[in-house]
């Protein structure tokens, strides 16, 4: 189904090769108030890219409009070659049916900021329902490979413990560990750290860390500039349902280039 | 009140407190005459009671306990315990269709699930059980095929019609059937409310976490959203089981003559000893629906174990 839907024909733009994430004048509106003013993006293949802002600037939902959990407005959007939410044929476009929409998401991962475990299930639980139910994996070899995961979250001891056994920072490793149970080839983080105790956003920020080195593409939306300037390839600042600056992170966080930039940056750097 | 030696060791004073045990207090406790009194009235009123039971000839006990076990009677019983299980099991599984059509977002269904609570929680038991008890009126045979073949076929030029085979109604929906769709039916109305409740209780970010791992639709609701549901549903549930135990009495209005009230008011009449069979009957439904009760106690237990999980709760991380 990928290699059908990859590179739509009569499409004009997009597609350097190694982009993974290709954002084209996206756009969201939820009744009259537009909250995606026209998104232009580009991910490469293995970038960490942090994405900042105000509350209320759009980047959760720009995020959201990634793996289609939100349907654009207007503009494009693909992952990995394919259209999000819609099939492209002689310049009209179709929506997908839901399983299929199921299986573009299965293939990018996502970190909430609430966690969302299953809480009837255990953490082992939750970690293999995804493979089991949708990959089909057989039980045995998604429980094997869950016991690695928890092992490479720190948390090889509590696949059978329940969600609400667990600290929030744990509750997010393990949400985490689910999400890369499906072998993505792209994970996005919605403010992973924004429920945490402060003394529980280190050790998330130390598996993403972990997760970035070994090559994962990420989008992170995050008010952690320390992580962003460690970890990110590039930092895009969000304002108002557009991109006001994007570059490295240093260049961004150092030598803002817009008043806006600097004035957010002002208030969340002490 | 306040003794001045008490007030010496107020508040202010540090150096009594901290090596000192606390003296107990012993006070005089508040009396309440009026407790007494009420207390007293109720037991006389109680006692009343209770020798009334036991003197009043109508009750006539040896008699009731002489018929209350009798062969038809405890064959009711279990015609009422089949009622309560089946036309559960139906309501029940009635109910998720309807609750799903309910939030399915199809205008269609969403009216059709409406009109159906609207009717059933609308028209009294009672009179749902007479009315399908007569049913047989309405329709004599049931025909399975397709649909308005008496329009269609002669406008095609087609002769004969599209009926496969038929089913006589007088026979298949008299007395147990007809109570039982009627009691069903019904329930299926209660239940798609409850479990409607129970859906929309689940937390938005389930489904979410739930689609962003490319669960579908139907897995996300059987997996995902139902099984969490549940917790919002068993409490009225138990109830609504309680609920319909005593509603199988309404069967007798079918008529279904089987069944445990038909039963002991036919033994009734029939002896000219109404009223210890309706003591009996008070007796076998307070029996069953206490039963009832203790399961749905221990059921209850079970599905707030989460709930429980709470207090345990580990703090901190592992490093």
């Amino acid at each position: 189904m990928a290699e059908e839907n990859h590179m739509p024909a009569d499409d004009m733009a997009v597609e350097t090769a190694d982009a993974l994430v290709v954002a084209e004048d996206v756009r969201k509106s939820f009744g009259r108030l537009e909250v995606l003013k026209g998104i232009d993006l580009e991910v490469r293949r293995g970038e960490v890219m942090c994405v900042v802002g105000p509350s209320g600037s759009g980047k959760s939902t720009f995020l959201r409009c990634v793996n289609h959990l939100e349907k654009l407005t207007a503009g494009r959007l693909w992952v990995n070659g394919e259209l999000m939410g819609y099939r492209q044929r002689r310049g009209r476009l179709y929506e997908l049916r839901d399983s299929e929409i199921a299986a573009q998401r299965s293939d990018i991962g996502m970190v909430f900021q609430r966690f969302n475990l299953f809480p009837h299930l255990t953490v082992l639980g939750n970690i293999i329902e995804a493979p089991t139910q949708v990959k089909r994996t057989p039980k045995a070899r998604a429980t094997e490979r869950a016991m690695e995961l928890l092992d490479r979250v720190g948390l090889p001891d509590k696949a059978n413990a329940y969600p609400e056994q667990l600290s929030g920072g744990q509750q997010q490793r393990v949400a985490i560990a689910r999400a890369l149970a499906m072998e993505p080839s792209l994970m996005l983080f919605d403010e992973p750290t924004s429920a945490l105790d402060p003394e529980l956003v280190g050790e998330v920020l130390d598996v993403m860390r972990d997760l970035a080195r070994g090559g994962m593409t990420m989008v992170v939306v995050t008010h952690e500039m320390g992580f962003a300037r460690e970890v990110g390839d590039s930092l895009v600042f969000m304002d108002d349902g557009a991109v006001v600056e994007a570059g490295t992170p240093a260049e961004v966080l150092s030598n803002p280039r817009h008043e806006r930039t600097r004035a957010f940056l002002s208030k969340v750097i002490q | 009140m306040t003794s001045p030696s008490a007030s010496a060791d107020g508040p202010g004073s540090k150096e009594a407190t901290p090596d000192r045990p606390a003296d107990p207090i012993s006070a005089v406790p508040v009396r309440y005459p009026e407790r007494w009194v009420a207390a007293g009235v109720v037991l006389v009123l109680a006692a009343m009671f209770v020798n009334m039971l036991l003197t009043n000839p109508a009750f006539n006990w040896p008699f009731m306990f002489e018929h209350m076990f009798s062969d038809p009677v405890v064959n009711g019983v279990w015609v009422t315990l089949s009622a309560t299980v089946l036309s559960m099991v139906i309501g029940i599984l009635l109910g998720i269709v309807l609750a799903v059509m309910r939030l399915s977002g199809n205008p269609v269904l969403v009216s059709v699930a409406w009109l159906y609570t609207w009717f059933f929680r609308g028209v009294p038991r009672l009179v749902l059980a007479v009315l399908f008890g007569n049913i047989a009126i309405l329709y004599s045979t049931i025909h399975i095929g397709l649909p308005f073949d008496n329009y269609w076929m002669p406008m095609l030029g087609l002769e004969g019609d599209a009926r496969f085979f038929e089913i006589d109604v007088r026979t298949l929906l008299s007395g147990y059937m007809a109570g039982l769709l009627a009691l069903a039916l019904s329930e299926g109305a209660y239940m798609a409310e409850i479990i409607r409740a129970g859906l929309q209780s689940v937390n938005k970010g389930q489904t979410e976490a739930a689609q962003a791992l490319g669960m579908g639709r139907g897995k996300i609701m059987r997996r995902i959203t139902l099984p969490q549901a549940m917790r919002v549903v068993i409490p009225p549930t138990g109830n609504e089981t309680i609920a319909m135990l005593k509603d199988t009495a309404l069967l007798a209005y079918v008529p279904v003559t089987i069944e445990l009230f038909y039963q002991l008011q036919a033994i009734g009449t029939r002896t000219y000893q109404i009223f210890p069979m309706l003591v009996a009957a008070c007796l076998w439904y307070l029996a069953i629906t206490s039963v009832l009760m203790v399961g749905q106690y221990f059921i209850e237990r079970r599905f707030s174990r989460s709930e429980r999980g709470v207090e345990n709760r580990i703090v901190g991380g592992t490093h």
